[in-house]
């Protein structure tokens, strides 16, 4: 029941995207068209849950033992960045067809602040693994979510005429802006 | 005058988050009033012109190939500066700003910066870089912190001078991305005449 709670909370209540404002980048460059915005949603999912797990495990087993957690932001983004480096070799190597859907989205990644800030996130709520992997995979899922609802209304907007100065980005914000409006509605819908 | 220019590119004219469009999540999420957005411009400033001062200084003993991860650890190093300096120093806009100080590590305008500019040229011109995008992403950041803060709660840096109620979307989420989108709109008006 209470994993049910922070998947409906995650995902709904508090998006990632449209409640936290995390994610932007990736939104605004992919999200042209609803088969690269599922790719990336794929990658991200994917990528999220793994580097959830072995920084959990980092903090748990290496920061916490010898009091370092001052290094904190330093050990997260290089086991970050060298997760999706080993990631996307092991997928070239074992499952050529996973890396051809994938493979591009990978090294975006990287800089994708979401996949951090879910594993800072973990260790502020001071959770345990299991709920650790459930509140990774759920907000990989908000974000697949935001992605997919925000591709499908841009390709639509490629038939609609805009006026000049909005044409591209802002009219794409603004999009966002109603979106999140919506999302807003669900507030107070679970607390956890 | 060439390092004026070189100063004043950030402003405007190539504004990191207005024009370039990049270190879009920090920009949404921490303007919620002009302190803030002040508050995190600044830091962000710090950790870029120290990791163009750094980068440019060792860019020539850096081999090509592992230059990606060695800047991100130069970066980290900063941000970890700035997150224990500003917990000691500056405990509630600390707690404000909360997981976008980290975040600055996954900040593509610091990253950008130091593939594009300092990986390449002098430590002088690499700071002055650094001092200017910085600048130029505080000044983007601290205008949306006031637009926002005036229209959503009638304060101007905390000064209340609206009495009553304002427009209350505009300090929640829906208001950062309309605010965010019409004023990119307007800066490409304003490059368009000139």
């Amino acid at each position: 029941m209470e994993y049910i709670i922070i998947i409906i909370f995650i995902v709904f209540v508090n998006n990632i995207v449209f409640a936290q404002f995390l994610g932007i980048c990736p939104l605004l460059g992919v999200s042209t068209r609803i088969s690269t915005a599922t790719g990336m949603a794929g990658a991200v999912l994917f990528v999220m849950t793994l580097a959830t797990i072995v920084t959990w495990l980092a903090q748990r087993y290496i920061l916490d033992p010898f009091h370092i957690g001052f290094l904190q932001t330093i050990t997260f983004i290089l086991v970050i960045a060298a997760l999706v480096q080993m990631v996307e070799i092991i997928l070239k190597k074992a499952s050529p067809a996973l890396y051809q859907a994938l493979g591009i989205y990978l090294p975006l990644i990287t800089t994708n602040c979401t996949v951090l800030a879910v594993a800072i996130q973990t260790i502020t709520r001071d959770l345990s693994l299991l709920p650790a992997v459930v509140f990774a995979i759920s907000n990989a899922l908000g974000f697949g979510l935001a992605l997919l609802l925000f591709a499908g209304i841009r390709e639509h907007l490629a038939l609609v005429q805009v006026p000049k100065g909005m044409q591209g980005v802002p009219i794409a914000l603004v999009i966002a802006g109603i979106l999140s409006m919506a999302f807003m509605g669900f507030a107070n819908l679970v607390s956890w | 005058m060439n390092q004026w220019k070189n100063f004043t590119k950030g402003f405007i004219k190539e504004s990191p988050t207005l024009v370039l469009l990049l270190g879009m999540c920090p920009t949404l999420g921490v303007s919620t009033s002009a302190m803030n957005g002040l508050g995190m411009g600044l830091a962000t400033t710090f950790v870029l012109i120290m990791s163009n001062l750094c980068i440019s200084a060792i860019k020539n003993v850096t081999p090509d190939k592992v230059r990606i991860p060695v800047f991100i650890v130069v970066i980290a190093a900063f941000v970890t500066i700035v997150d224990l300096f500003m917990a000691g120093y500056a405990p509630a806009l600390h707690k404000q700003l909360g997981i976008f100080i980290p975040l600055i590590v996954v900040n593509c305008i610091v990253l950008g910066r130091a593939e594009a500019f300092a990986s390449k040229n002098t430590i002088l011109s690499s700071i002055i870089d650094g001092a200017g995008m910085g600048l130029g992403f505080t000044l983007s950041l601290t205008t949306l912190g006031c637009i926002r803060e005036l229209l959503g709660n009638g304060s101007l840096f905390g000064f209340k001078f609206i009495p009553g109620d304002a427009i209350l979307i505009f300090i929640l989420q829906p208001g950062a991305f309309l605010t965010l989108g019409f004023l990119i709109a307007l800066v490409n008006r304003l490059k368009k005449t000139t």
